[in-house]
């Protein structure tokens, strides 16, 4: 360390700031109370849409902090923020669509 | 007048959409990255909804119908009863447990990823070097446990599954032991196709995401980053990083829980 002190114009040896990991471990803190949530449901809950719908909501809950915050997609600009959004909202209702197709092979079959 | 007010305020500024500056303000190997990540993204997508539609076009396990749950290639098993074996627990029932902790490996080794990045940006190269081994480590943690849960998968349980089948005009009960594409003790031999395909494919982009983060480890430790003056690199990675972890997110829901 003296010898680091001793050069404090070297850009190989700079100062280095405190680490900001606040937001990282709200984040981490947040996705793992909804994980462990989703357990409790899996076992307290019979099959249900209800069931389902809770666990499509907090799959979007966890994906939304994971490219929002981990990813930082929440701090790029709109047109970045559209660019990866937009294409997903598409696959939700191929999604939708395909679900109902298989809905409808299994009463024909 | 009008001449001078146009020249001041510009309808529409086409310099910044002509090569130069950064559109979307995020340099070219990012958003590179996110176009790359975005096309993945319809890949899993494809393998998801596939699922979906093979699932539903199969017969649900009904109470009423199907009596107490038994594995049958008559429905869709319930995913619970499939996955509730846990390393060095043989013989316990534990439901889901096992997939639990693997989705907290992976979530965990999302946050030192993304710890990695934060160290990047104070260019603090020892603590680089430390998250990305700990999301290394992570990493390999994850494909251990995927190896062994296919490893069960395909090896299946003690007693097996008699199933009865129509081959050449004659029912015929034979007793399957584990699945492979062709057959499963489980259910369908669908079910068993996706899962090797759905978590195949995911576990290869785990292995990928590791060789990638050796790689960066391995020039943060010989200093290419400090002399290059930034670890976006790390950022690049980082994203890819992050992105395995969202596609395990949407697995253990639609695979693992509904």
């Amino acid at each position: 360390m003296a010898e680091h002190t001793s050069h404090p114009h070297d850009s190989e040896h700079h100062e280095i700031p405190e680490p900001q990991t606040k937001a990282i471990w709200r984040t981490f803190i947040i996705l793992s109370v909804v994980t462990g949530f989703e357990f409790l449901i899996a076992f307290i809950m019979n099959a249900s849409p209800l069931k389902t719908a809770i666990f499509v909501g907090m799959t979007i809950v966890k994906a939304f902090y994971i490219v929002g915050e981990f990813m930082h997609l929440k701090h790029e600009v709109k047109s970045l923020i559209w660019s990866i959004v937009l294409p997903c909202i598409f696959v939700v209702w191929l999604l939708v669509a395909l679900l109902m197709e298989g809905g409808s092979i299994f009463m024909l079959r | 007048m009008a001449a001078t007010a146009t020249t001041e305020a510009p309808v529409f500024d086409k310099k910044s959409w002509m090569g130069g500056v950064e559109p979307m303000k995020v340099s070219y190997g990012k958003l590179m990255m996110w176009f790359f990540l975005i096309s993945d993204t319809f890949t899993f997508s494809a393998l998801l909804v596939t699922y979906g539609l093979i699932r539903f076009s199969y017969p649900a396990y009904d109470p009423a119908i199907h009596g107490a749950f038994h594995f049958s290639n008559l429905y869709w098993p319930i995913p619970e009863k499939v996955y509730e074996a846990v390393p060095f627990l043989h013989g316990m029932e534990l439901p889901l447990v096992f997939v639990g902790i693997m989705t907290f490996i992976l979530i965990f080794s999302s946050v030192t990823m993304v710890l990695a990045v934060e160290a990047g940006h104070r260019m603090d190269r020892r603590a680089v070097e430390k998250y990305m081994l700990w999301t290394i480590l992570g990493g390999l943690t994850f494909l251990g446990s995927q190896a062994w849960e296919w490893s069960h998968f395909i090896h299946g349980t003690e007693n097996g599954t008699v199933i009865k089948e129509l081959v050449n005009g004659q029912w015929i009960e034979r007793t399957v032991f584990g699945a492979n594409l062709v057959e499963n003790q489980y259910g369908p031999p669908a079910f068993a196709d996706l899962f090797f395909f759905i978590t195949g494919f995911h576990g290869t982009h785990v292995f990928s995401g590791v060789v990638l983060n050796v790689l960066i480890f391995y020039r943060t430790a010989f200093g290419l980053y400090d002399r290059r003056g930034h670890y976006e690199m790390v950022e690049k990675v980082g994203l890819y990083w992050h992105f395995v972890d969202l596609v395990w997110v949407f697995v253990f829901t639609f695979f693992y829980l509904v």
